[in-house]
């Protein structure tokens, strides 16, 4: 795939959401105008780094097919190198970690080759076996079921969730082989994921009072949530029939199934980083913080949305051999 | 020193090795000295700090730039020799005459090579522990950089804490796990006076640069 095979509708949501980043920074540097005392730096720093988010991820996704799934691969990558950077392990968890690197070219290499039945239980059944053996053989017994778990909790949300994304993009209806049905279903999930953050967090600033999991995350409210579904949902039915297959009551549902999923995708990490004493995952994206922090609701939404349209229509049927 | 070859090393192998497969977190990195004669001092838990605090220069910098090493590690062989030499170009230390009396009758100093350096207005890496020490372990900071700093008073002593190499590529390890890595830079110290409180300043900074770190060790 690559731009001028990219579906019309594809191409016109582009435009849009660099038109969306063309306001927030006009909106920003006018109010940096109105109000140079208002301590701005960190909402700058936000949209630029939204900036450098979204034009990667557009080049990555039109580029071709290959690319596109090495761009979801190194997500994961990054976002596994700052969660195992974060959580303690024990010096003989070495090369059990790299065996765990290694799990990823190997998952993205299954969506490659469109292998389902080994994308759906490479993780989930052969990881979670493999890696314990390469423990056992070190064999140290202190804190072995802490790392054991620590290390399949990491691959689960990096690597297993995330992937989901890619497998999206190889989507192709089972009537019609040549659709590419995966841009627009890819497109769909990402855009509505980040757009409910940035909702719920604008509804939650301005009429937030009644917090939903002070001890979690003391920032999320009823009223950012609320708001933030609302706003998903209603965006959701305008995008989904443009950019999917889906009707407008299917596009509903996938909209409040993001808005309600992505919210405990990012409160799952956020009790992590509150648990191993960390405000940000990392330092990789200005005034968001690391990867995880931006990618927290995608691990959620990821699985739960490609199920979702993967039980609604039938796709292509993926061999257990490839091809 | 091979400009070329070592342009070639830095930028087509330490870089994309410390920045895309490991990952660094710089904090002031501003603070870092940008000509010599300067002294740069970092704990020490991996090969691979040397690489990184040198890739915290810019390519010019970096030509001025000498990290202090064992002789008697760096050139055993003529491979690992030319390599030390004349790609990293380190300032190579004869750890056996510390301590050691000369033929001349007087006391061997095996770190004039630095002084040297500093006056040929070079900056200099030194590794104040000795050694890479245990993994992730903030080893006691040997007095040799005192002895250094009170013969040239006026070079800036920059302090440099280190948190992550140890786990990517400990001492004894040849495989390389990807961790991110810290890299916090002080203000510059100068010397005091006397050695112990110039010591004391230098333990201080280290202290609370790595208390920066937030990341959990071993």
């Amino acid at each position: 795939m690559n731009w001028s095979t990219l579906p019309s509708t594809v191409r016109w949501t582009i435009a849009g959401i660099f038109a969306l980043l063309v306001v927030a920074s006009i909106v920003v540097r006018t109010i940096q105008r109105a109000k140079p005392d208002a301590n701005l730096g960190e909402l700058a720093a936000r949209v630029r780094s939204w900036w450098v988010m979204v034009i990667v991820f557009v080049i990555a996704m039109v580029l071709s097919r290959t690319i596109s799934l090495v761009f979801f691969a190194f997500v994961s990558f990054l976002a596994l190198k700052e969660y195992f950077s974060n959580t303690p392990v024990r010096l003989a968890d070495r090369r059990p970690l790299f065996w765990a690197y290694l799990a990823i070219p190997l998952q993205y290499y299954w969506i490659g080759i469109e292998w389902y039945g080994l994308f759906i239980i490479f993780i989930p059944v052969y990881c979670f076996l493999a890696i314990p053996i390469r423990m056992l053989v070190i064999g140290q017994t202190d804190g072995y079921l802490r790392a054991a778990a620590a290390i399949h909790w990491g691959l689960m949300i990096c690597v297993f969730c995330l992937s989901h994304a890619a497998f999206l993009l190889i989507l192709r209806p089972a009537d019609d082989a040549t659709t590419l049905a995966g841009p627009g279903l890819v497109l769909f999930l990402v855009v509505l994921t980040q757009l409910n953050d940035v909702a719920q967090y604008i509804w939650g600033k301005s009429l937030g009072k009644h917090r939903i999991v002070p001890r979690v995350s003391p920032g999320k409210t009823w009223e950012g949530f609320l708001g933030g579904a609302v706003t998903t949902t209603a965006l959701a039915c305008f995008l989904g029939p443009v950019l999917t297959p889906m009707t407008i009551a299917q596009s509903a549902i996938a909209g409040a199934l993001i808005a309600v999923v992505g919210f405990f995708g990012d409160i799952n990490l956020s009790a992590l980083k509150r648990d191993v004493g960390i405000k940000d995952s990392g330092s990789l994206l200005p005034g968001h913080g690391g990867i995880l922090d931006r990618v927290d609701s995608l691990t959620y939404t990821a699985p739960i949305f490609f199920h979702y349209v993967y039980y609604l229509f039938h796709w292509q049927t993926f061999g257990t051999t490839g091809g | 020193m091979h400009h070329p070859l070592r342009y070639l090393f830095f930028n087509a192998f330490a870089r994309p090795l410390l920045l895309i497969l490991i990952g660094l977190n710089v904090r002031r990195r501003h603070l870092l000295p940008s000509r010599g004669p300067a002294l740069l001092i970092a704990n020490h838990n991996s090969h691979l700090d040397t690489l990184m605090l040198m890739l915290l220069f810019s390519s010019t910098t970096r030509r001025r730039v000498r990290p202090v090493a064992a002789a008697d590690y760096f050139l055993k062989n003529r491979v690992l020799a030319w390599f030390a030499t004349r790609i990293i170009g380190i300032l190579p230390i004869d750890r056996a005459n510390i301590g050691r009396t000369g033929s001349d009758g007087q006391r061997m100093d095996p770190l004039l090579v630095v002084t040297e350096a500093l006056d040929r207005e070079e900056i200099v890496i030194l590794f104040p522990e000795g050694t890479r020490g245990e993994p992730e372990h903030l080893g006691k900071f040997q007095s040799g950089v005192a002895h250094i700093v009170r013969k040239r008073p006026d070079v800036p002593v920059t302090p440099v804490f280190i948190h992550g190499l140890g786990k990517a590529l400990p001492r004894g390890e040849a495989l390389l796990v990807p961790f991110f890595c810290d890299a916090f830079v002080g203000e510059p110290i100068y010397w005091t006076g006397d050695r112990t409180s110039f010591m004391n300043k230098v333990h201080d900074c280290i202290t609370t640069l790595a208390g920066e770190a937030n990341r959990p060790t071993w």
